[in-house]
């Protein structure tokens, strides 16, 4: 069984807007959500600056009672769903057994552990939360997620760290195509911004500690000196073709190829050959039936480190080819959003989908000064127009996982 | 505050509900309390009043929670 998966609603919460409208016009007008820290005191860690989602009151979706009762990360991710949700009138319409929830998350319930760990510290065991467990562990939003909105069938999170959020969608498209559901809810979310987050990823050299946030999310930049955390959830409704076009449903694209892949190399450092993040592109092209010729846009990992930038732009050269490579309109959307993690794949998935929709690219703001190893065409600044027939987007995860979605416009 | 007004308060502050629609016979289970947020509810009492609170029953009832709070402060007061 080959069935074809259609993306019927999308909800986001970014750091450039809450919304998917806010968030593709800031996007796509350049606007950069990076600003300094303020969901903790950050006076004692090395980088000052994130993606924090700003003005999210979770009482606009959840009842008092939920709130205390849902990480951050949950919370994020019931918000997207809930616009996801409303935008594809999709309740109602399916049998419960036949839908799925595959949400991915890199970490989990990142505040309620370091809360609860405090409380153990300062006041003992007897402090510990009862929802500690449930608020923390990585597949809660999921199970949330099926509460929610009466999906019965598998739920399942993925956690591949950064490329959570595209293997999530990935395996949806499959569990769909496949026969295994007719409807599911997916995507990513991640809340990573505590003290404890920031101390690791500054102990392994990951994080920009620089202090201008127009200067410290720089993909594909010679001047690039590690991520910008940040935090957010997008959410998709995914439906098979046929009963998508039965039912009505505004249809704003198809996921048309998935690769996914591992390293097998090193616990946090890319391939230097790259050759699994290129076999991820490889394989979602082929799914694809992507020709050379085509117009294609790439939203790319471009997480602003000097590893990552380097080992991507070497995958896209074999997975296309170099002379192809080079024809690539390609962007870093992460310059504006920073790095959302186990959100961000979601996030980008929908900047393929708009970026097909209305024939424009968002920029990679502040790529200012190219680096000589990352030689392909990065739309730097500016957005730029054009017709595209396909677009990619690339997920790369500590643990050395790749992930690739595809996506075209329905009806060319 | 005794102890009734004061986990109506706790409650009524957690949930959003009106502390005076509670009573002594108010289900827990009628205003979504389940035994993960009941167990919080005590952990909440505790810190408050400073004694140790081990439920010995099920809690059905306000009336049950005040009961086993109370026979935590006497159990307290008697050291």
């Amino acid at each position: 069984m080959n069935r074809r998966v259609v993306v019927t609603g999308m909800g986001a919460v970014t750091p450039i807007g809450i919304g998917v409208r806010n968030f593709w016009s800031n996007l796509k007008d350049g606007v950069c959500g990076i600003g300094p820290i303020t969901r903790f005191d950050a006076s004692r860690v090395k980088s000052s600056l994130a993606g924090e989602v700003k003005n999210f009151d979770p009482l606009d979706w959840l009842e008092k009672a939920e709130v205390g009762k849902m990480d951050r990360s949950a919370q994020f991710a019931v918000a997207a769903a809930s616009e996801a949700m409303q935008l594809s009138g999709v309740a109602g319409t399916f049998d419960p057994n036949r839908a799925a929830v595959y949400l991915g998350t890199g970490i989990g319930g990142f505040e309620t552990n370091e809360a609860n760990c405090f409380k153990l510290f300062d006041k003992g065991p007897r402090r510990v939360s009862p929802f500690f467990v449930p608020m923390m562990i990585a597949n809660m939003p999921a199970g949330l997620l099926a509460i929610r909105y009466d999906f019965r069938g598998a739920a399942l999170p993925a956690v591949t760290a950064c490329a959570s959020g595209s293997n999530a969608i990935g395996e949806a498209v499959r569990a769909i195509r496949h026969g295994y559901a007719d409807v599911a809810l997916t995507g990513g979310t991640e809340a990573p911004i505590v003290e404890v987050g920031v101390a690791g990823f500054n102990s392994m050299k990951a994080l920009s500690t620089a202090e201008d946030p127009n200067a410290a999310s720089l993909p594909f930049d010679a001047r690039r000196a590690g991520f910008v955390i940040a935090e957010g959830a997008a959410v998709l409704v995914l439906e098979e073709y046929e009963r998508a076009k039965n039912r009505g449903a505004k249809i704003y694209g198809e996921i048309v190829g998935y690769g996914s892949t591992c390293d097998a190399y090193h616990m946090t450092a890319p391939r230097p050959d790259a050759d699994g993040a290129a076999r991820a592109v490889s394989e979602a092209l082929r799914e694809a039936g992507w020709q050379a010729g085509e117009s294609v846009y790439v939203n790319a990992h471009g997480t602003g480190t000097h590893l990552n930038d380097v080992a991507e732009t070497r995958a896209l050269k074999i997975a296309f080819g170099e002379e192809e490579a080079r024809r690539l309109a390609i962007s870093s959307t992460k310059s504006a959003t920073g790095h959302m993690l186990g959100a961000a794949g979601a996030a980008e998935a929908i900047v393929c989908l708009k970026a097909l929709a209305e024939n424009v690219a968002p920029p990679t703001l502040n790529l200012l000064e190219p680096d000589p190893e990352c030689d392909l065409d990065y739309i730097p600044s500016t957005k730029r127009e054009a017709k595209f027939d396909l677009a990619i987007s690339n997920s790369f995860g500590f643990g050395g996982h790749n992930a690739c979605l595809a996506f075209r416009r329905i009806g060319g | 505050m005794d102890v009734f007004q004061m986990i109506a308060t706790a409650l009524a502050d957690r949930y959003g509900l009106d502390a005076s629609e509670i009573t002594p016979d108010t289900e827990l289970i009628s205003i979504g309390v389940d035994s993960l947020d009941a167990a919080e509810l005590l952990m909440a009492l505790e810190e408050k009043i400073g004694v140790e609170i081990e439920p010995t029953k099920k809690l059905a009832t306000i009336k049950d929670v005040v009961a086993t709070v109370e026979a935590a402060q006497n159990e307290s007061d008697s050291f």
